[in-house]
């Protein structure tokens, strides 16, 4: 079926790709680059249908790319390298936290090194798109993605999504809340295991108060810290102490609990995830990348980022992290429900980047520090 | 002696010295021109309402109050032990005193993140503290050593003669002659709590770098971060110019090395008390750390090769070697006029090396951003310019290492050579610098065992594809990778381990 589609997308991508009539088509049957087969010597000579307004950038791309590169060396460095020996151009990453990555490209400004920003989260390219240092991506590029996991000024793409669950132990909590507002129930009174620093849970507070307002996040977040949470350093110490019965519940992400199970094997792993479809706790976030608008390899750039939301970009973050792919017709990893079944909550990701604010709240409700 | 002090006190600054001099604190201050540059920017009243907030105050508060108690958990743990293994009969003493300067070896978000992923309650005020004063005391302990090791025999002597010789009481006393080092050490034990964000970030101890690294890292708001930096440089000064009021006057009463080593006082009794504290101390402050590593390795076994971490080693070595030779040939001008000709020009330069030592790495990284795009362009993110920015960072470091050996050579020693014709640059070429020889190797040193901890200024402007031992530490532990971050985590604490010990053995 992949492999049919895979096929279909080669051949549509050697001819035209025509801006904004292709909107309707939602990218479902894949207008864009570079499946795992080199996309560019053999479009150059594509049919004469081709038209100049929005062909695949990969086409002329060549030379080489400085990646800002708020991802892990350790998920993306593979991605890189598959990357180059499809397209020819060679990417220098330069890794780090994606928001001083961010605060580097801010400060460079219109000097800056980097053509492409690749970021851990939305935040942080929502910040570079608003000092206006992003360039247009191609159509073909934002396509691929609903829209409500990239830009509203069309300057960044989201590639990939990590869901909000609650990961239990079905030992402890045969019946596991649905909703983040279940949570506040005394049955759970220290049984709850989180991340206070973690950028996943900051995320879900901030839309927490995107859409009820801040007097209700401020209610939900002192009944959650009156129900005596327990705090941990990382999102992988609130799953293992899940795992092994400390707590019963933990707010982490999805894909958590599938790192374990890839690293220990599934008779080791007793937790499971709770999903939460519809509800404000099942918050979608996403990493994403953009072009920088001072690039010196435009071309190259919108290569790199057309590729990410590639068939064969999407398949490597499936594999690879048990992340959400975001492109119709790619199908999430084995076990977990698709996107449109969770039905994340219509929160624009833009409006998440009152983090700080979310943090003095955290720390005033004293579930920051201690 | 007060009549050999004269002369070379108040005579003209040599220009020889002074101008290098200047140039390094100039140097040093370069990424204040971010920041007035940001503030400018801003305007006022965006200053005044990033700064005038509630959480702000009580933030400066709740850092200051950590700062203030680590510094004097510091004094307490440096000046008997420091005393203990330089001035008394201890037993093992030599291999004591090396162990002592060991914690310098870690880093503070490894010695937390040992600490909390033990036991997660440590989290809070008494985790940063214990974890802060366990890597920090070392700056009061190291150049303490180095006094106390050369102070006069004679004044033990004195008080034991006038019935004064209890050991506490030839504590204080020692203590008393060495302030302006004790002070100094203080001073960089301050500063250093003030900008640590590893220690308090790990232990969720609500410090104002919280709101500073959050500006980067969740508010993506570098210039908020900017103004905020601000208030620590404002800190700076007052404490800064604090330690100036303290140290006071004092001229040292030290003798050179070329007199005889101090007969030891014996601890009889005591000396299982100073063991005791010894054994705790390393045993916090290294031993559980080192304990916790070699756990993670145990556990996941190794995942990186042997080439892997051998590269990373060399970029560490490579780097902050450069970086330290560099940094202390240019804090030598200002740490000899410091020390030899003390005056108003030259207490403001040593101050002004300080000032920036309060800023977050972070902080310092973006400013040499900054600083690389306008001026540097084509070294940006080049070798050049990394190590230019470990000189900016370093450089109090090394002035401190400097001055603190220059000044206990008695200034006699400068007169005599001056009554015999030489001039004042012979006097510093052929007297100065031979018997500050130790001071300057081990505040090499110094430098190259900060520089190969520094992560954030390392990150930011390293070539692309450069690793370090830091930097590697950073990108396994990011993703929660113990395993891999084992080795280099065990580098880190071995390789710097090698200077440490080299800058407490010239002694």
């Amino acid at each position: 079926m992949r492999l049919l589609a895979h096929r279909t997308s080669l051949v549509i991508a050697t001819s035209l790709v025509i801006t904004g009539t292709l909107v309707a088509c939602g990218g479902s049957d894949s207008t864009t680059p570079s499946n795992s087969e080199a996309p560019t010597p053999s479009n150059s000579e594509a049919p004469e249908t081709s038209i100049a307004a929005d062909t695949n950038p990969c086409d002329e791309a060549s030379g080489s790319l400085t990646v800002y590169s708020g991802r892990s060396e350790k998920l993306v460095a593979d991605l890189y390298i598959q990357f180059t020996s499809e397209t020819g151009v060679t990417v220098d990453a330069r890794y780090g936290d994606s928001g001083e990555l961010a605060g580097q490209i801010l400060t460079e400004d219109s000097a800056t090194t980097a053509d492409v920003f690749f970021s851990q989260d939305a935040g942080a390219l929502g910040a570079v798109a608003s000092a206006n240092l992003f360039a247009q991506l191609r159509s073909s590029t934002l396509d691929r993605v609903p829209v409500e996991f990239r830009s509203r000024t069309n300057d960044w793409v989201g590639s990939s999504g990590r869901v909000r669950v609650i990961v239990y132990n079905p030992d402890l909590a045969p019946t596991p809340p649905t909703t983040v507002d279940e949570l506040l129930d005394p049955t759970w009174k220290g049984r709850v295991g989180f991340a206070p620093t973690n950028a996943s849970w900051q995320s879900f507070v901030t839309a927490l108060r995107v859409t009820r307002g801040e007097d209700a996040a401020r209610e939900w977040l002192e009944a959650f810290a009156a129900n005596e949470p327990m705090a941990f350093e990382k999102n992988a110490a609130v799953r293992d102490a899940v795992n092994s019965g400390e707590v019963a519940l933990g707010l982490v992400n999805h894909y958590y609990l599938f790192e374990k199970i890839e690293a220990e094997g599934a008779e080791a792993v007793v937790a499971e995830n709770q999903y939460l479809p519809g509800d404000i706790g099942g918050l979608v976030n996403v990493a994403g990348a953009g072009v920088l608008d001072n690039s010196d390899n435009d071309q190259a750039a919108q290569c790199f980022v057309s590729y990410l939301v590639s068939d064969a970009g999407q398949e490597y973050f499936v594999d690879r992290s048990s992340e959400y792919p975001l492109v119709a017709g790619i199908a999430p990893a084995d076990g977990l429900p698709t996107l449109d079944e969770l039905d994340p909550p219509a929160v624009d990701l833009s409006d998440l980047s009152s983090i700080a604010e979310t943090q003095e709240l955290l720390a005033e409700v004293g579930l920051l520090t201690r | 002696m007060t009549s050999a002090r004269g002369s070379s006190w108040r005579s003209k600054l040599p220009a020889p010295l002074i101008i290098p001099a200047v140039l390094a604190a100039l140097a040093s201050l370069v990424p204040l021109a971010y920041l007035v540059d940001v503030a400018f920017d801003r305007g006022a009243g965006f200053l005044w309402d990033e700064l005038w907030q509630r959480r702000t105050l009580d933030l400066v508060v709740r850092s200051g109050f950590l700062a203030a108690c680590v510094t004097v958990a510091s004094v307490v743990i440096a000046v008997p032990l420091a005393w203990s293994v330089m001035r008394s009969d201890l037993r093992g003493r030599r291999v004591w005193r090396v162990a002592l300067a060991l914690p310098l070896a870690i880093p503070s978000y490894l010695a937390a993140f040992a600490w909390i992923s033990w036991e997660s309650s440590f989290a809070g005020f008494w985790g940063a503290f214990l974890v802060l004063t366990a890597v920090s005391y070392p700056y009061v302990y190291l150049p303490l050593t180095a006094a106390f090791g050369r102070l006069d025999q004679s004044l033990d002597e004195i008080a034991t003669i006038h019935g004064k010789g209890s050991v506490p009481r030839l504590i204080v006393l020692a203590a008393r002659q060495c302030r302006g080092t004790i002070t100094a050490g203080s001073l960089l034990v301050a500063l250093y709590v003030l900008s640590d964000f590893g220690a308090v970030a790990t232990m969720r101890y609500d410090a104002f770098t919280w709101v500073i690294y959050g500006a980067y890292r969740a508010g993506f708001n570098p210039s908020r971060a900017a103004v905020l930096a601000v208030v620590l440089v404002m800190i700076a000064l007052v404490l800064v110019a604090a330690e100036a009021v303290a140290r006071g006057r004092a001229v040292s009463t030290m003798t050179s090395r070329a007199v005889a080593r101090p007969r030891p006082i014996r601890l009889r009794s005591l000396a299982i008390w100073f063991h005791a504290a010894i054994v705790i101390v390393v045993g916090l402050a290294v031993l559980f750390p080192l304990w916790r590593i070699l756990a993670w390795v145990s556990d996941h076994g190794v995942e990186d090769g042997v080439g892997d971490v051998a590269a990373a080693l060399w970029g560490s070595v490579r780097y902050s070697l450069v970086a330290a030779c560099i940094t202390v040939l240019v804090a030598l001008p200002i740490g000899l006029l410091v020390a030899r000709y003390r005056s108003r020009t030259s207490l403001l330069l040593d101050r002004a090396t300080y000032v920036t030592h309060a800023l977050p790495g972070i902080v310092v990284a973006i400013s040499m951003v900054f600083i690389g795009v306008r001026f540097f362009r084509p070294v940006y993110l080049e070798s050049p310019f990394l190590v230019l920015a470990y000189v900016a960072l370093f450089l109090p470091v090394a002035v401190g290492g400097v001055r603190s050996s220059a000044e206990q050579i008695p200034l006699g020693l400068d007169d005599v050579a001056r009554s015999l014709g030489s001039g004042p640059m012979a006097v510093i070429r052929r007297v100065n610098l031979p018997l500050i020889a130790p001071g300057i190797a081990s505040a090499t040193a110094l430098v190259t065992l900060a520089a190969m901890k520094e992560l954030p200024v390392t990150m930011l402007l390293r070539p692309t594809g450069t690793e370090t031992l830091a930097t590697r530490l950073w990108t396994h532990t990011s993703v929660s990778d113990y395993a891999a971050a084992g080795p280099y985590a065990l580098a880190i604490i071995i390789f710097v381990a090698i200077p440490t010990a080299i800058a407490t053995s010239q002694r």
